[in-house]
């Protein structure tokens, strides 16, 4: 593994070039935020692309309800420390509204119910452009998504007809009614964004550090023990050292048994591991295609 | 070291995504979660080998048709680098997907099935590389364990290609001829034991040695404005300064400067990256640059050093790839995308066009159809900043946009 880190410079080089490109390109961006790591990484960069000026675009978070209230706690400091502007909505709203139907079960999770949230909160809005902190090295249908990736009216990626990337230039040309999803850290991987944050020394919510939390096992991933998560009765509660190497809501999101309490552990623990960082994501397990299926239905 | 971005050309039966996936898994880049999902799904095909091609087809089409139709983006790290591979599919119908790979890359790996030798597709490879200045190409003659790693065979694969290169415009462009098997895992990663006549590197050997003045030209510093940045805060009541990411060469403060269009010269007082000053900016690095004087400076605009002018003009003649199914026409009116500057384009005169397989160009030519590659002259309804492609990989080339459908329809390189 790299451990020289003057690569990062270029990635973010090429991450605050895209950030300029979205404000200067597009009437109403948003930056979603989801309080994970690669979003927090997302604002860092975007406070260096735009100094001294502030973030000239909110942020916007879909809550799902179901989200680590450390997460929530971390996003809200966030937030007034840097004074920038948050815009929530969410899940459960819709839920109400019945835009959208809970799951139920052993596997139920909001997460693929934020999708409803997020169109109808991108036409509430009338964003042009949503910057998400997805990764090409995450998954394989990521691996093909470009760095402005534009979506129709339906919020829907038409992968098979992507517009071609070339050398450095962003064509954000799109029809009223369009909107582009933005992937400043498309050529991120995992370690680089850990490194980055070693070496930025940006603050990033508790859970990713190893903690004592109860949790039980199932299908060889350790769930959270929660009000949000579906447990069987002979699914033991146990109580370990974990922490989590990515974060989205608590019924999608399994930990990882570690010792790694501060961020050198952390880089050197990932830098060592055999596991990608979404063998851990519950939601990717469903099928071999799970994350294309999502992606053409406008999830993020 | 940047990332080092590394194109790769050839179709799948010339074991391109194999490859990919035995560097992979040579350098330990393969987590157990993906290697395990490939030895299941290869044991589910009835394979007596593990089909690495699974890593890297990512959509579902590709997996059911087992052809790579897109680019996709490969990720992995040595101790010394971190490598993206841009993995292109190679049949003629994707030449577009070709152009998008390299352009975007440093260097480039052409395979070659040693069963096959050199075929059409391998000239459309080169002559594409060499159409986007590639400066370092690999070319990997692929499955050696077939034709019993015979030396024979590789030297005349190497002269057939080398047949190849007095055709080629940009003639610095440095060739290596490696020997593997990706299958077997000879000269990949790991030196084979299998080819003692052949002495060379392997393949992530060579990756390995290259330095940055072996992918990049030293050029011209040009600095396109692609935002202004006016805080109107107390503390910077009377800022404004010009975001943008340096080309070609390096800026710093002192420097006697042009603006154009408008001519205006000044000086550069500070550079800035994010709340800390520098005394130069660096080439790609995203910096805020702020002026001596006054001036009116807009997105679009460019900054330059006094004496080092860019050709200011209304019209340029190109090389471009044609990469939409709407054919482009003879006075056809397109955006042309020239970093971040945009401006009405208007088609004058299609020269002719050149089959990318090194056999000649086609006169008398009237229209483009997807993937075609042609010289033509654009006029412009207001003059562009440009170098020519061959000084400035970044400065003389741009996209062409419909501007019905706001989709990229191709892409160029001025002459």
């Amino acid at each position: 593994m790299n451990k020289d880190t003057s690569h990062i410079n270029s990635l973010e080089n090429e991450a605050i070039y895209i950030m300029r490109e979205v404000a200067a390109q597009f009437d109403k961006p948003v930056l979603l935020f989801s309080g994970g790591k690669d979003s927090i990484t997302l604002v860092r960069l975007a406070v260096k692309a735009f100094y001294p000026a502030k973030i000239p675009f909110p942020l916007m978070h879909i809550d799902t309800g179901h989200n680590f209230p450390e997460t929530i706690q971390f996003r809200d400091k966030l937030v007034k420390e840097l004074g920038l502007e948050l815009i929530v909505r969410n899940v459960q709203d819709s839920i109400d509204e019945g835009r959208v139907k809970e799951e139920s079960g052993r596997y139920s999770s909001r997460n693929s119910l934020q999708t409803t949230t997020l169109l109808d909160a991108i036409e509430e809005f009338k964003f042009d452009a949503c910057i998400g902190g997805a990764r090409r090295d995450e998954e394989k249908a990521r691996a093909k998504e470009r760095i402005f990736s534009v979506r129709d009216d339906f919020g829907q990626w038409d992968e098979k007809n992507q517009r071609p990337e070339l050398f450095d230039m962003l064509n954000g040309d799109i029809e009223h009614g369009q909107n582009v999803r933005v992937f400043p850290i498309s050529n991120w991987t995992e370690l680089d964004v850990w490194s980055y944050i070693e070496k930025e020394d940006i603050e990033i919510p508790s859970i990713y550090f190893a903690h004592k939390r109860k949790v039980f096992l199932r299908d060889g991933l350790i769930w959270s023990h929660s009000e949000y998560v579906y447990q069987e009765e002979d699914e033991k509660v146990l109580e370990r050292m974990v922490r989590f190497r990515t974060v989205g809501d608590m019924s999608c999101t399994a930990a990882v048994f570690s010792e790694a309490a501060d961020i050198t552990s952390v880089v050197q623990e990932i830098r060592e591991s055999t596991i990608s960082e979404r063998g851990a994501r519950i939601d990717d397990k469903r099928s071999e295609a799970a994350m294309e299926k999502r992606k053409q239905q406008g999830y993020f | 070291m940047e990332v080092l971005k590394i194109a790769t050309a050839g179709s799948v039966d010339d074991g391109k995504s194999t490859l990919i996936g035995r560097i992979l898994y040579d350098t330990k880049s393969l987590t157990t979660d993906k290697l395990e999902a490939i030895e299941k799904t290869s044991k589910q095909k009835g394979y007596d080998y593990l089909d690495f091609s699974l890593a890297t087809d990512g959509l579902v089409a590709e997996r059911e048709q087992g052809i790579t139709i897109d680019v996709a983006h490969i990720y992995f790290s040595t101790a010394k680098k971190s490598y993206i591979i841009a993995d292109t599919p190679g049949h003629v119908e994707y030449t577009r997907n070709m152009v998008t790979g390299a352009s975007t890359s440093q260097a480039s790996v052409i395979l070659i099935d040693a069963r096959k030798g050199v075929i059409e597709q391998t000239n459309r490879h080169f002559f594409i590389n060499n159409l986007l200045r590639i400066k370092d190409i690999v070319v990997a003659i692929n499955k050696m364990d077939l034709v019993d790693y015979s030396e024979d065979i590789y030297n005349k694969i190497k002269a057939d290609f080398e047949s190849l290169m007095s055709k080629r415009d940009y003639q610095d462009q440095k060739i290596t001829f490696i020997p593997v098997s990706a299958l077997k895992g000879d000269n990949v990663v790991n030196r084979s034991d299998k080819m003692p006549w052949y002495t060379g590197q392997s393949l992530l050997e060579h990756l390995e040695a290259l330095d940055k003045k072996d992918v990049y030209n030293v050029g011209t510093p040009r600095f396109p404005v692609q935002y202004v940045i006016r805080p109107k805060t107390e503390e910077f009541h009377d800022f404004r300064g010009y975001a943008g990411k340096v080309y070609g060469g390096e800026l710093s403060v002192g420097d006697d400067i042009v603006v154009l269009p408008s001519q205006t010269k000044s000086k550069i007082k500070e550079i800035y990256f994010y709340n800390e000053k520098y005394q130069t900016a660096s080439r790609r690095s995203s910096v805020t640059i702020t002026l001596e004087n006054d001036i009116n400076v807009s997105r679009g605009d460019m900054i330059v050093k006094e004496g080092d002018l860019p050709t200011i003009d209304k019209q340029f003649t190109a090389n471009i790839c044609w990469m939409d199914a709407t054919r482009l026409t003879t006075s056809g009116k397109y955006i042309v995308q020239h970093g971040v500057n945009k401006v009405l384009a208007k088609v004058d005169k299609i020269h002719y066009k050149i089959n990318p397989d090194y056999s000649g160009i086609e006169t008398d030519v009237t229209g483009l159809n997807v993937n075609d590659i042609a010289q033509v002259t654009f006029k412009l309804n207001k003059p562009i900043f440009y170098d020519q492609f061959k000084n400035h990989r970044t400065n003389g080339s741009f996209i062409l946009i419909d501007s019905q459908t706001n989709n990229t329809v191709g892409a160029g390189f001025i002459q």
